[in-house]
């Protein structure tokens, strides 16, 4: 699988694949005090797909969510956005949040003192300027998008509840619903069931599927039932690169993941 | 539409704390003034002064509590700006004394004599004009806390590390004030005032006036933090301080509310030195020790960090025992006792004074959402 990638971006010129995809990473590096965390990892999504990424601790995941989200730079290679004409290496959290790509974090944090409904009221796309946020009055449009995202996300009746009073799985939602509301292009979801019941994860599944029909998603999971569930392309990582790209039987099938997976 | 917020703003326990205040505006002018001294309940001009000091510490406190309770920016140096406030209200006081000094010189105050100095420096010119020295209460401290702001919250840097560098700043600051060729009087300060706006300091009606504003002022800070912190801006204050980074990823400049409300608070801090200046008479560089600024955080904490109207509190409640312990047999045990009560009121009070009371309004929620039900 692998080589079959490799032999894929020989083919078809970095620059067309990069002017199809929503988000093209390509030989990217990054390494922290000499530990190579990211090597050579070349991944790229086409709009409205949804992906997930699989891989052993330490694979990398949450350090290439990091390099997407500006939180980490690269040593090298190209992170761009929206087919190419953006390139995120040289912009910071703030200004890359607003190009149109939310994350959601691998322990749910949610605003705790705040409410469900000021969470979401926070998240929901608009100016985020300190006067536009000074003078800001509650109107009944932000209202009804508010109830509308926290119907989706199964918390309508928390709205005044206190999100840290919240359960571990209900917080997990609220801030599913919290990138919901920021609208953006491109969904990073790090692995949003840890910690929940089975039935919990399989309607998170439920929810990501349903957002994936309007959104870019990638996430990130360890859970096979819950990717299974999701039913998407499914790209493995191993040692900061991709080991391995398809369905998730053909993932799980090939022998250098279970190797990983299993140990030699 | 912007006053109709500002009532809504306004909970239970802050239209109890405006009424106090406006009742104080109203009720000590008569006492002060028209109750006559030998009355049990005429109120001396000490205890004027003395209460319009708990009012601008109060202030003080107030300021605090809006970058520390909301935001999490622990200053330890807020006094830098209440005594900046203060020197530019000084300096204007020092210049309306004018052949009234002990060298009796038109225009140079009388340190600047005695240290030989022939002109009046650049940076005391237009002090002699009451609009323009109010204009640099205001500015120079909000020009200072806005460009260390925006280094310090651009380069990220939070917690104790950002505590430590504003105490620095009011070290620093301290060690320049003390120098004398520094400009504002060495460690003696500013002192020996005559009048404002050509009434004597001195007098009943303007120790009564300077109370009224200190009041006001008090309940104009409150009405201006409150109205900031119940603003979707105070929201996203409030998620700074809990969860800095996620604030971040959802596309929030942290780093511009952080130096919009750091300058704000630096302002009314200014305006209560301003204020604080003319009722105890002397400004000098002891005010910017790294003590008095961790004194103030101690206020906010004993009144309660976050809730605006605790660090009032605590402000006028702290300082109330400190006049009582400094004066007579106690004195020796003033700063036990102050220690004393931070260490119960870290360990059993996290909520501070305000805590012990019944909340009955929610306080954080001012928005349209459903009502709670309870969890099936």
């Amino acid at each position: 699988m692998a080589m079959q990638e490799r032999i894929d971006l020989g083919v078809a010129k970095p620059h067309d694949i990069a002017a199809a995809s929503l988000l093209y990473l390509n030989g990217v590096h990054v390494s922290f005090d000499g530990f190579r965390a990211i090597n050579n990892l070349s991944l790229w999504l086409a709009p409205g797909e949804m992906r997930a990424i699989i891989g052993p601790n330490g694979a990398g995941k949450t350090t290439m969510m990091d390099i997407i989200t500006g939180k980490t730079r690269p040593d090298e290679g190209d992170v761009l956005f929206d087919n190419g004409s953006i390139d995120l290496t040289t912009k910071d959290e703030a200004a890359i949040a607003s190009l149109g790509i939310g994350r959601k974090f691998q322990k749910p944090t949610v605003f705790e003192e705040h409410t469900a409904w000021d969470n979401v009221l926070l998240a929901l796309k608009m100016k985020r300027t300190v006067l536009a946020n000074l003078v800001w009055r509650s109107n009944s449009a932000d209202s009804d998008r508010i109830e509308e995202i926290l119907k989706t996300i199964g918390l309508s009746q928390y709205g005044k509840r206190q999100a840290g009073s919240l359960s571990h799985g209900q917080k997990q939602w609220l801030e599913i619903g919290m990138l919901i509301a920021q609208d953006p292009k491109l969904l990073l979801v790090d692995e949003p069931v840890a910690g929940m019941t089975d039935a919990e994860t399989m309607t998170t599944a439920d929810l990501l599927r349903e957002i994936a029909q309007s959104h870019t998603v990638v996430v990130v999971e360890h859970d096979m039932e819950f990717v299974r569930r999701l039913g998407v392309k499914v790209t493995c990582l191993h040692e900061g690169s991709v080991l391995a790209e398809g369905s998730l039987d053909d993932v799980s099938n090939n022998e250098r993941v279970i190797e990983v997976y299993l140990g030699r | 539409m912007i006053t109709r917020r500002l009532i809504e703003a306004a909970d239970n326990r802050g239209s109890i704390f405006l009424a106090l205040l406006a009742a104080a505006i109203v009720i000590v002018p008569i006492l002060h003034l028209a109750v006559p001294p030998t009355s049990a309940f005429h109120l001396g001009t000490s205890a004027v002064a003395l209460w319009g000091k708990y009012l601008c510490y109060a202030l003080l406190a107030l300021s605090l509590d809006l970058v520390w309770g909301y935001c999490g920016i622990l200053s330890l140096g807020h006094g830098a700006f209440f005594a900046l406030g203060g020197y530019a209200m000084g300096m204007y006081l020092m210049r309306q004394i004018g052949t009234r000094g002990v060298y009796a010189h038109p225009i140079l105050p009388d340190f600047m004599v005695f240290l030989n100095w022939k002109e009046l420096p650049w940076f005391w010119y237009g002090f002699d004009m009451f609009w323009f020295a109010m204009l640099m209460v205001l500015l120079v401290p909000g020009l200072l806390a806005f460009v260390f702001g925006w280094f310090a919250f651009r380069s990220r840097v939070t917690g104790v590390y950002l505590s430590i560098i504003t105490q620095a700043l009011t070290y620093a600051l301290m060690l320049g004030f003390f120098r004398n060729n520094f400009g504002f009087g060495g460690n003696n300060g500013l002192t020996d005032f005559k009048d404002i706006l050509g009434f004597s300091v001195q007098s009943p009606y303007t120790r009564t006036v300077l109370f009224m504003l200190s009041a006001f002022a008090l309940a104009l800070g409150y009405i201006i933090a409150r109205w900031v912190v119940t603003s979707k801006a105070g929201k996203v204050l409030i998620a700074v301080r809990d969860a800095e980074s996620r604030t971040r990823f959802m596309g929030y400049r942290v780093e511009n509310y952080k130096t919009f409300v750091f300058t704000l608070s630096a302002c009314m801090a200014a305006v209560a030195g301003a204020l604080y200046v003319p009722q105890v008479g002397i400004i000098n560089p002891s005010e910017f020790t790294p003590a008095n600024s961790i004194e103030m955080v101690i206020w906010v904490a004993v009144g309660g960090r976050g809730t605006l109207v605790g660090a009032a509190l605590g402000a006028i409640i702290v300082n109330f025992a400190k006049s009582t312990f400094t004066t007579g047999f106690l004195a020796p045990y003033w700063l036990f006792a102050l220690g004393g009560l931070f260490v119960v009121v870290t360990i059993f009070l996290p909520k501070g004074i305000l805590g012990l009371l019944p909340q009955k309004s929610e306080d954080t929620s001012s928005s349209g959402a459903p009502a709670a039900q309870p969890a099936e």
